[in-house]
């Protein structure tokens, strides 16, 4: 190795004495000639590193730069049909069924669900969002919004627009105004106000957590609450809180885009709002998460 | 001398061969050839099409050159005016840019920039005089092209004689190869930026960490972690989970090997042409003589271990001696896989594969953020700051404030040239440093920037959004330069991942701490937490990309236009 190494350092101070004279020479390594073994080693205690032995600043290019002619100028703009393409203003879309499950009620089962998708770019967001319940081939409640998502901040995204109730009850259409955000990594929260048919006004909070027992056995905690302006006998709400859900789910991802899950819910209702039979009740609940 | 120089009539063969769905290795990748092959002269024809391919028991279809991935090794001669009939037969438009290459706006091959791209069954034909000599590669940049097989290798040979000696050569080139479909990755990440992650922080881990560090410092740093919504084990944003590694076209499994005759010393033309990979890349056994960066001749310097960004190229010269098989090891970044070749004396020989090194995780630190909590947007926290710890703080481009597409700001970033890097740092291994790298040849220009550009490379992870200054490509004015002048970028990472940045059509001169010149190169590596300027002489008219050479964060935004326009007569 090491007459490898001298004969290295035997081309820079060759390479350092052409520098200066010569850019060309210099940008290629100049070197008179190969055989470099007779080369007297006392004659290399200069300054090897070339780089880092600024020479005199130069007023002009010690590279001479020529001038521009008309052949480059055709050649640097040349007529163009489009532009580059880029995918930073493209369209995605995501749709996450976050919960689709069979709930073990004391009076027979349920099938729930819990969707949320999006369409749109990074900062506007067409969402739609759907959660309800069937209790015993019935549809018991089923909601759907569409709302427009405006992100505020890198965390914060600012949600408007409307929300249709199915059931229970005759069919309630709702203005929605709220925002949703990650306040910490891993915890998505969601609090919309809702203005609906005669007067009737609505606020629900939300949030869940990835807890990450591995990479591929998450828990996820999980708390809603409904808050309700005032009573509806027709929609079996009373005012002030009505009703909350806890729940702790478990999933298997055996994908990311697939997971199913066992779990426990407590329903409970508040205040005003009549209780139902299975209030506060553990449900046991299996289901699968997945996104698209 | 001679016989490395083989020159391989394969064209028409290769044409035929893609035409007819047949899989090829090119000759200087396969398994038998001790003797490289290639194309070289002045004149080429080249076929862009689909071949099938199949690299990990599942059969694909990749986008190739003249039927073979990598495509065919091109090799020039400085001060040759080479042509380069490029026919495309796919059914997108496609595009060959030479990465490096310092040639007419024209010839560059963006398209949208120098050119309108090359139809489906269109040709176009490329023709400059070569200005240089190194090691380079060339590779599409049209869509996500270039992480289905679009790339290859590209030597010029020097004109002069060059400042070592070496008795053979061998092209590695490294590439990240996916079953996936490529523009499903992107879907993907715009979905969950970190599906590729499989190596999440645990409850397990925090337990662990609480046992070694105590409650008050473990939750105090998962809350700095969880405040900024980021994980520190996001070191790439895809990883061997969907990708096999490849060196030459091959698999770890397929094993590429390189001869060697004992005592000989040999050339290794090092080339990171993956799409979103870093490669760390090793011989156990042997030194590398790094005496190349980017084409471009460094004073020699020995080192056990190099890191290559994703479109750098590293000249080493390793001299085999005592065994007859060496691995050379390229391990992923994010050490979720690696890709591997052999040296050997013979076919048929392997050396053992080492273990690879631990994950790395990322610290406050690596990002430029010693005050952890300060990463929030809640200033108030900010209200008892020792004033003289502000000092050093970074300031940012407007742009990024109130930008809902800027996840966090570096405060107090540094060169970091003399840093081997994330899951480098005192493994026990000579690493090279961007520090190391020192020019052969004086400052080119030897002129004072006549004006400074801070530059800062912005994103949101959880989004996929990536740009400069917090402005997408598609949104931002180009950069102008004017013909001649000699200009100062001073980049800032704003972001938790590294960024090759490469711009084309001019060199980029790295400057060291003190801002003197220190090293050409083409592409310029930004790991998290760094600010490194370089020098830019506007020596090229005409519209040039400028991006992050990971693949997605390009598409994703991190891009611009730089325009070097003549100045107006004073």
């Amino acid at each position: 190795m090491k007459p490898f190494i001298s004969l290295l350092l035997a081309g820079a101070v060759t390479h350092t004495a052409h520098a200066a004279e010569a850019m060309d020479h210099s940008m290629h390594g100049s070197m008179p000639g190969m055989d470099m073994s007779g080369m007297d080693h006392g004659a290399m205690d200069h300054d090897m590193s070339a780089g880092s032995t600024p020479l005199p600043t130069a007023s002009q290019s010690r590279t001479p730069i020529r001038p521009v002619t008309e052949a480059d100028r055709l050649a640097a703009f040349p007529p163009l049909h489009s532009g580059h393409e880029s995918h930073d203003q493209g369209l995605n879309h995501y749709l996450l069924v976050d919960r689709l499950e069979w709930q073990h009620l004391d009076a027979g089962s349920a099938l729930a669900w819990d969707v949320d998708g999006w369409i749109g770019g990074d900062v506007d967001r067409l969402w739609l969002r759907s959660e309800g319940e069937r209790v015993d081939g019935q549809t018991d409640k089923a909601e759907l919004q569409t709302l427009w998502g405006h992100a505020l901040s890198p965390w914060w995204d600012v949600m408007l627009g409307v929300r249709q109730d199915f059931k229970p009850g005759p069919a309630h259409t709702w203005a929605a105004l709220g925002v949703q955000g990650t306040p910490l990594y891993g915890l998505e929260t969601e609090a919309t106000a809702y203005l609906g048919e005669r007067r009737q006004s609505a606020l629900r909070l939300k949030a869940e957590y990835d807890l990450l027992l591995t990479n591929r056995w998450i828990l996820q905690p999980l708390a809603e609450a409904n808050i309700y302006g005032k009573n509806d006998e027709a929609r079996e709400v009373g005012s002030g809180l009505s009703n909350t859900e806890l729940g702790l789910r478990l999933r298997y991802q055996v994908r990311p885009e697939f997971a199913p899950y066992v779990g426990l819910t407590w329903n409970k209702s508040h205040g005003n709002t009549p209780a139902e039979d299975d209030d506060a009740e553990a449900r046991l609940v299996l289901g699968v998460r997945a996104w698209f | 001398m001679a016989s490395r120089r083989t020159f391989v009539k394969s064209l028409a063969a290769g044409t035929v061969l893609g035409g007819l769905g047949l899989w090829r290795q090119p000759a200087w990748a396969e398994l038998g050839a001790t003797q490289p092959a290639m194309l070289s002269g002045t004149d080429f024809d080249l076929v862009i099409g689909q071949t099938p391919v199949n690299f990990t028991g599942t059969p694909r279809s990749a986008i190739t050159i003249n039927g073979s991935l990598p495509g065919p090794l091109l090799r020039w001669r400085e001060g040759d005016t080479v042509t380069l009939r490029v026919n495309n037969r796919l059914s997108e438009v496609t595009s060959l840019h030479w990465h490096g290459i310092l040639l007419p706006a024209n010839m560059d091959g963006v398209p949208g920039m120098s050119f309108d791209g090359i139809e489906p069954d269109g040709q176009y034909t490329y023709r400059f005089t070569v200005q240089q000599h190194g090691t380079y590669w060339y590779h599409s940049h049209s869509g996500m092209q270039e992480q289905a097989g679009l790339y290859a290798p590209l030597v010029i040979d020097p004109r002069e004689p060059e400042p070592f000696a070496y008795e053979r050569e061998h092209v590695l080139l490294l590439s990240d190869w996916t079953d996936e479909n490529p523009n499903r990755l992107m879907s993907t990440l715009k979905k969950q930026a970190d599906y590729y992650n499989g190596h999440k922080r645990t409850l397990g881990d925090f337990i662990d960490d609480v046992g070694r560090d105590g409650w008050r410092a473990t939750f105090s740093e998962r809350l700095s972690w969880a405040q900024m919504r980021m994980t520190p084990t996001d070191i790439a944003d895809i990883s061997g989970l969907t990708y096999t590694y490849l060196v030459n076209g091959h698999a770890p499994d397929s094993n590429w090997t390189g001869l060697f005759q004992p005592g000989e010393r040999l050339r290794l033309r090092l080339i990171n042409a993956s799409a979103m990979t870093y490669f760390d890349l090793r011989i156990p056994g042997l030194q590398l003589t790094v005496v190349a960066a980017d084409g471009q001749y460094v004073e020699p310097v020995v080192v056990d271990e190099l890191r290559l960004a994703p479109a750098e190229t590293y000249d080493v010269i390793v001299q085999p001696q005592h065994a007859e098989a060496y691995t050379v090891l390229a391990q992923a970044m994010d050490r979720s896989g690696y890709a591997c070749a052999t040296l050997a004396t013979r076919h048929g020989l392997r050396a053992p594969i080492p273990p690879l090194d631990p994950r790395p995780q990322l610290s406050m630190a690596d990002m430029g953020m010693d005050h952890g909590a300060m990463a929030t947007t809640d200033h108030s926290q900010m209200a008892g700051m020792d004033h003289s710890a502000m000092a050093g703080m970074q300031g940012h481009p407007p742009t990024e404030t109130d930008n809902p597409l800027v996840d966090m700001q570096t405060m107090q970033p540094s060169a970091k040239l003399d840093d081997p890097g994330l899951g480098l740092r005192d493994n026990g291994r000579r690493v090279l440093r961007y520090g190391d790298l020192r020019s052969r040849f004086a400052d080119p220009d030897g002129r004072e920037p006549s004006r400074t550009l801070e530059i800062h490379l912005t994103g949101h992870m959880e989004k996929f959004a990536w740009s400069f200054d917090g402005v997408p490509f598609s949104a931002a004015e180009p950069i102008r330069l004017t013909y001649a002048e000699r200009v100062r970028i001073v980049l800032v990472n704003d972001t938790m991942m590294s960024h090759p940045i490469h711009l084309h059509g001019l060199w980029s001169d790295l400057e060291d701490e003190h801002g003197n010149f220190q090293v050409r190169k083409h592409t310029i590596d930004m790991p998290s937490g760094t600010k490194r300027s370089y020098r830019v002489t506007a020596d090229a008219l005409g519209r040039w990309a400028y991006h992050c050479h990971l693949l997605m964060h390009m598409s994703a935004g991190m891009m611009r236009e730089v325009r070097v326009e003549e100045g107006q007569p004073t």
